[in-house]
């Protein structure tokens, strides 16, 4: 692969928390590369690490040590104002709770990334906002404010608020962590739709039943990768989703 | 950021939680309204205790002759003869520290109309008499510069002879009393001055002009007294040392020589008057002082509550690509917006809640430009800043860190 298919290459990478007298060494020393178009399920057993990497490749934490080029430039150098930057250009990120605005509707949730990038009008906005919300399938749901909807909803929103502004890749920290069994397949079957369109997608979980409908497999132990493999018999959500009907339908 | 969007984020904050909004405007409105109002009956006091203790007179001035000591002999203040019309012209022209001066002259003696009569005071002075004893003409007219010339015999009569020797309701104007068996026109009264600090009835009085009394009751050459109110209340020991120094001019008299007068100044008033007006400073400082605290404290809290509560917001709005500053500058538009807002608000509940006090209470109010600029500037203020602070702080928090905050 070329080089310029690289979206995230990290180094080394190490990451330290102070608790008191205390050091917790969350990461001890990662070598990770994700190309464009991968979709990656980011694994491992509580406390592992997964979060504080996601956190750091999502440019919302600094690594302690080691490098991370993302899209070509080297984050640890830049300062708060350009990772400012870089997540409003080239990243989108999905919470396990959601995170939006309550009393606010799914449009103005949506649009909210780009209000803070000056270089797009308010019309464009208005446009972009509607198509991410078409590609998430809540077209009818638009006008609706978001503590007024399910969990699925809201989840939907929350990644149609991540891909607004067009980013290099997509980081969801335990997006289904709060549904049941069928919207959490329903979700994949998005994310697995906008993977299919050419979105990257990084994507912590602990479950492996979610991490079947990815593509790349790594998992993690004590704040190292012991695992990096590709999906074995990967799924396809959409079909995970119609045998759980068939299961419904013979459980009644 | 673009300034349109900073707007609209920030109105959009204030609608998404109109309570929370509704009750930070509240502590600004109420904060303002207090301030407003405590300085408002504060200064209202003061001033009234102040102007109803300054009518007692404390700017009053009196210069009489002084007794003085013939062989051994005592005598009696009438007997000396130190004072005349031109010291009083003397200190009008050249006295810098005075508003007004007049010649005082006394007699007392039986006032008859018909057949009623009653024995009263005569008084009188210049002019200015009438000014610098605090009279207020009630009906008809005080006498003038001409008949002060003339020594005309024309009086000016108090209320309490008005009472007895007319009775209730009737008009005296135009008719003629006899005083001493002189007739005299009368050509006005004076309010109702109740009685004075020594319990006299200071209404059973009757004013015709010094010359009047000088030349036709009297008969003395030289005055009893001269009255002077002073310029400024607060400078009554110079203004006393400047009187001293031009009338001991205007009686040649020589270093070696003592004063042939004595000058008298309301000292117990004044030093009354400045005690209480020391204290009425500090009370209303005092109270300035501590409702601002209190309602600056109370605005406080609520801004700083409502800016912490959303520090995950903050750090939402980090993570999506906000720049702290455009975070920062969201805040501190929202806090400006609810403090001018409340503000403004708090500015007009002040006016009406110190109007209901002033019309339910009695109170005397007085709202001033200061007091108002000083409470908006600095409850506006304190809601600005402790707008701003918090979100100073949550938006220079690692975007992770601002999202973890419970
Ligand atoms: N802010 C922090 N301060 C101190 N230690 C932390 C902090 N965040 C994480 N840690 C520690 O770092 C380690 C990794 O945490 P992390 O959140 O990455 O785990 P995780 O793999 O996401 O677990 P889970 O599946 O439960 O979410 C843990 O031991 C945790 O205690
Ligand atoms: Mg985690």
């Amino acid at each position: 692969m070329s080089n310029n298919n690289k979206i995230i290459e990290i180094k080394q990478l190490h990451k330290n928390y102070e608790v008191g007298d205390e050091t917790v060494r969350a990461l001890q020393g990662i070598d990770l590369t994700i190309n464009k178009g991968e979709f990656v399920a980011i694994m491992g057993t509580s406390g592992s690490g997964k979060s504080t990497l996601l956190n750091i490749l999502g440019c919302l934490d600094r690594a302690s040590e080691g490098d991370y080029w993302l899209d070509g430039s080297n984050v640890k150098k830049l300062k708060k104002n350009q990772l400012a930057e870089i997540r409003s250009a080239k990243l989108g990120f999905v919470f396990q709770s959601y995170n939006l605005l309550p009393r606010t509707t799914a449009l103005e949730n949506v649009e909210l990334p780009l209000l803070y990038n000056p270089s797009v009008s308010s019309k464009l906005r208005r446009e972009k906002a509607e198509a991410a919300l078409v590609a998430v399938g809540l077209k009818d749901r638009m006008k609706h404010l978001s503590n007024q909807m399910s969990g699925g909803q809201q989840q939907r929103v929350a990644i149609a608020r991540s891909i607004v502004n067009d980013p290099v890749i997509i980081l969801a920290d335990e997006a289904t962590g709060n549904l049941d069994t069928r919207t959490s397949f329903e979700i994949m079957a998005l994310f697995q739709d906008l993977n299919e369109k050419g979105i990257t997608i990084g994507f912590v979980t602990h479950e492996s039943d979610i991490a079947r409908f990815t593509k790349r497999n790594i998992v993690f132990r004590d704040g190292r990768i012991i695992k990096d493999i590709e999906t074995e018999n990967r799924a396809r959500a959409i079909e995970a989703i119609r045998e759980l009907k068939n299961e419904d339908y013979l459980l009644n | 950021m673009k300034l349109i969007n900073l707007f609209k984020i920030a109105i959009a904050a204030i609608k998404r939680n109109k309570m929370r909004s509704f009750l930070t405007m509240l502590g600004i409105v109420i904060g303002v309204g207090a301030v407003i109002t405590m300085l408002a009956i504060g200064q209202g006091s003061n001033e009234s205790i102040k102007s109803s203790i300054s009518s007692m007179g404390t700017n009053l001035i009196n210069v009489m002759p002084a007794s003085m000591n013939r062989g051994g002999v005592q005598q009696g203040r009438t007997a000396s003869q130190s004072l005349e019309e031109k010291d009083v012209y003397y200190l009008q022209k050249n006295c810098t520290l005075i508003d007004a001066v007049s010649p005082e002259m006394r007699s007392s003696g039986q006032v008859v109309f018909g057949s009623k009569n009653w024995p009263t005071d005569v008084g009188g002075g210049n002019e200015d008499y009438a000014v610098i004893k605090k009279y207020e003409i009630a009906t008809g007219r005080f006498y003038t510069h001409q008949e002060i010339k003339s020594a005309a015999k024309v009086c000016v009569l108090g209320q309490t002879i008005v009472k007895n020797v007319f009775g209730e309701d009737a008009d005296p104007i135009g008719q003629s009393i006899r005083f001493n068996n002189i007739p005299f026109k009368v050509i006005g009264t004076f309010k109702e001055k109740g009685n004075n600090t020594f319990g006299q009835d200071q209404d059973d009085m009757i004013l015709m002009p010094y010359s009047t009394i000088m030349k036709r009751i009297t008969r003395e050459t030289h005055l009893r007294s001269i009255v002077i109110s002073a310029k400024y209340e607060d400078k009554i020991t110079e203004t006393s040392t400047e009187i001293e120094e031009l009338l001991r001019q205007s009686h040649k008299l020589k270093e070696a020589e003592d004063n042939d007068f004595d000058i008298r100044t309301q000292e117990e008033l004044i030093s009354n008057f400045s005690s209480i007006s020391q204290m009425l400073l500090v009370l209303l400082g005092s109270i300035s002082a501590i409702s601002l605290v209190v309602g600056g404290i109370g605005i406080m809290n609520i801004m700083y509550v409502s800016v912490t509560e959303r520090t995950r917001e903050i750090g939402l709005r980090l993570a999506i690509g906000g720049k702290g500053k455009d975070i920062l500058m969201q805040f501190l538009l929202e806090a400006i917006l609810l403090s001018v807002i409340g503000g403004l608000i708090g500015v007009l509940l002040g006016y009406i809640v110190s109007n209901t006090i002033e019309g339910i209470m009695n109170w005397p109010i007085l709202i001033t430009t200061d007091s108002v600029l000083l409470s908006f500037i600095v409850c506006t203020f304190i809601g600005v800043f402790f707008g701003w602070y918090p979100a100073r702080k949550a938006s220079a928090l690692d975007p992770i860190v601002a999202l973890r905050h419970e």
